[in-house]
């Protein structure tokens, strides 16, 4: 175990060295992320107006929402999409066999070894703006729920990470798979809104194929104390657990089909 | 005799063997459609809103916009930005330079030839709405078909431009592609892909119709779905956008090949 953590200090210790020699980039990306969450905002802001809600959630609630969207979006960019977006590229060239004799568990490897440092600004305003929204409609968490809402975050973010890892995996046999990442990120792209802002037939694919909704709708809701909180973990902590067991034997099962660049 | 340094059989050699590379990876494009089907998931919150009355459609008219505006954006994605990085980053641009056509055409080839391949993933995921939405068919007449064609042809011209400005800047920068990120943000929020521009108040929208991004989905898609449009303008607005960035784009590519001194070198 220890061994582990001193390996990933390891690892983002030199992930962050390689980022530092592009400072550039680093600026770029902060424009980036205050320009696409100003756009959010604005785009959200088009929904409401006097006597308007959306999906029965009212501006400072949807706020909720899209803090917790843009919190996921944080993590995804700062660890899912540098690491299970490079999958593709050790498949195609064969680096694979590299990975694979290294003495780390190589799903491990794959999904932890680098992290973006652009990911952590987003992850902070994602935070601020759930605490913003959370106080300007009257939220009164206790430590309790407090606990819970960071659970479920927890648990989203495994249910992201599993969907996301089973799809890069799939490139063991269809080599070429870069787009089916960018796919995923259209559907959670829906995340954004509260759930019943969609129409029935949406609401089910998105809380039952694709559980978008235990991503940010549910965790606001406990938030905003709008559900009864332990049902809602338990069900949120079943649910990442279902998923993170299926990548891990899909991932082993994918790997006795691998075989290797040239052979 | 050549125009612009081509004629019809490199046309013809440059169009039929990027298509061939494309088909290989059908695959990859099939995905590459499905996921531009934003359009129609903002349509479903569009539609289930309560604001959706203020605007200035009725259900079908937006279903028909947003159906329109998917179309439109899958005949005008532009990923020149990507492929050039590629490109000079593993040194594959100084045989291209060698040879006696401008390395710029290669790319819209590539483009164009992907569009064909997608042709029939955007038209089966077009029928697939149309079937769970029936009432929501129109047959837009020849004139409109052949306008909204032409719309779409200038978006993509203006995309292809825009990208290639920053592809041009991966002379000086090895990360140019960072950049576009920069240009695909206000694209997304203004170009009326997630809304339509009539939804903005007032003065936002003057603001964007200063931008080119609504000319790119918002203006042609209206033409294509028979939406009352200011066609004049529209068109007047696009060809200007292309006269400003083509001699732009030309020139940042000049300025760039002669600093350009291939991989390694």
């Amino acid at each position: 175990m220890r061994r582990y953590w001193q390996t990933l200090i390891c690892f983002w210790g030199t992930a962050l060295a390689m980022q530092a020699e592009y400072q550039v980039n680093l600026l770029i990306e902060l424009v980036a992320i205050a320009l696409s969450l100003g756009g959010s905002l604005f785009t959200l802001s088009l929904f409401f107006g006097p006597g308007y809600s959306l999906g029965g959630w009212n501006w400072s609630e949807a706020l909720v929402v899209q803090g917790f969207y843009t919190t996921l979006d944080g993590i995804a960019n700062a660890w899912l999409r540098p690491n299970l977006g490079s999958i593709v590229t050790y498949v195609r060239e064969g680096t694979l066999d590299f990975v694979l004799l290294k003495p780390v568990d190589s799903q491990l490897w794959l999904s932890l070894r680098l992290m973006a440092l652009s990911g952590f600004p987003e992850i902070a305003l994602g935070l601020l703006l759930v605490g913003w929204g959370g106080l300007q409609s009257g939220a009164e968490a206790s430590v309790q729920e407090l606990l819970t809402v960071v659970l479920m975050l927890l648990s989203g973010t495994t249910i992201l990470y599993s969907i996301w890892f089973l799809v890069a995996a799939t490139s063991i046999w269809f080599v070429k798979m870069w787009n089916a990442t960018e796919v995923l990120r259209t559907l959670l792209a829906s995340g954004r809104y509260p759930i019943s802002a969609y129409p029935v037939s949406l609401r089910l694919l998105f809380t039952f194929v694709l559980p978008v909704a235990f991503l940010t709708t549910v965790p606001a809701e406990v938030l905003l104390g709008r559900v009864v909180a332990t049902p809602m973990l338990l069900l949120s902590l079943a649910l990442a657990c279902i998923f993170f067991l299926s990548t891990r034997a899909f991932w082993l099962f994918a790997l006795r089909h691998y075989t290797s660049a040239s052979s | 005799m050549r125009l612009f340094g081509l004629n019809c059989r490199i046309v013809a050699a440059i169009l039929g063997s990027q298509y061939a590379h494309m088909l290989e990876y059908r695959a990859e494009i099939a995905l590459w459609s499905l996921s531009g089907v934003l359009p129609l998931i903002m349509l479903s919150v569009w539609s289930s809103s309560g604001i959706r009355t203020t605007l200035d459609m009725n259900d079908v008219a937006l279903d028909r916009y947003f159906l329109s505006a998917f179309l439109v954006r899958q005949f005008s994605v532009v990923w020149v930005v990507y492929a050039f990085e590629e490109d000079v980053l593993l040194g594959r641009l100084s045989p291209y330079l060698l040879q006696p056509l401008h390395p710029l055409w290669r790319y819209v080839a590539a483009h164009l030839s992907e569009q064909f391949t997608r042709l029939p993933f955007a038209a089966a995921i077009a029928a697939l709405f149309l079937l769970i939405q029936p009432k929501v068919l129109w047959l837009p007449g020849p004139g409109t078909l052949l306008l909204a064609w032409l719309a779409t042809w200038m978006a993509f011209a203006i995309a292809f431009l825009l990208q290639s400005l920053i592809a041009a800047l991966c002379f000086w920068s090895e990360k140019a592609s960072a950049l576009e990120r920069l240009l695909f943000i206000p694209f997304v929020f203004l170009s009326g892909l997630l809304t339509p521009l009539t939804a903005f108040p007032p003065a936002m929208q003057a603001v964007a119709r200063w931008t080119p991004f609504p000319y790119l989905i918002d203006f042609p898609a209206r033409v294509l779905a028979q939406r009352p449009v200011d066609w004049m303008a529209g068109f007047c607005a696009q060809l200007i956008w292309i006269t400003l960035l083509l001699p732009l784009a030309l020139c940042l590519w000049r300025a760039g090949v002669r600093r350009y001194s291939a991989m390694g070198a």
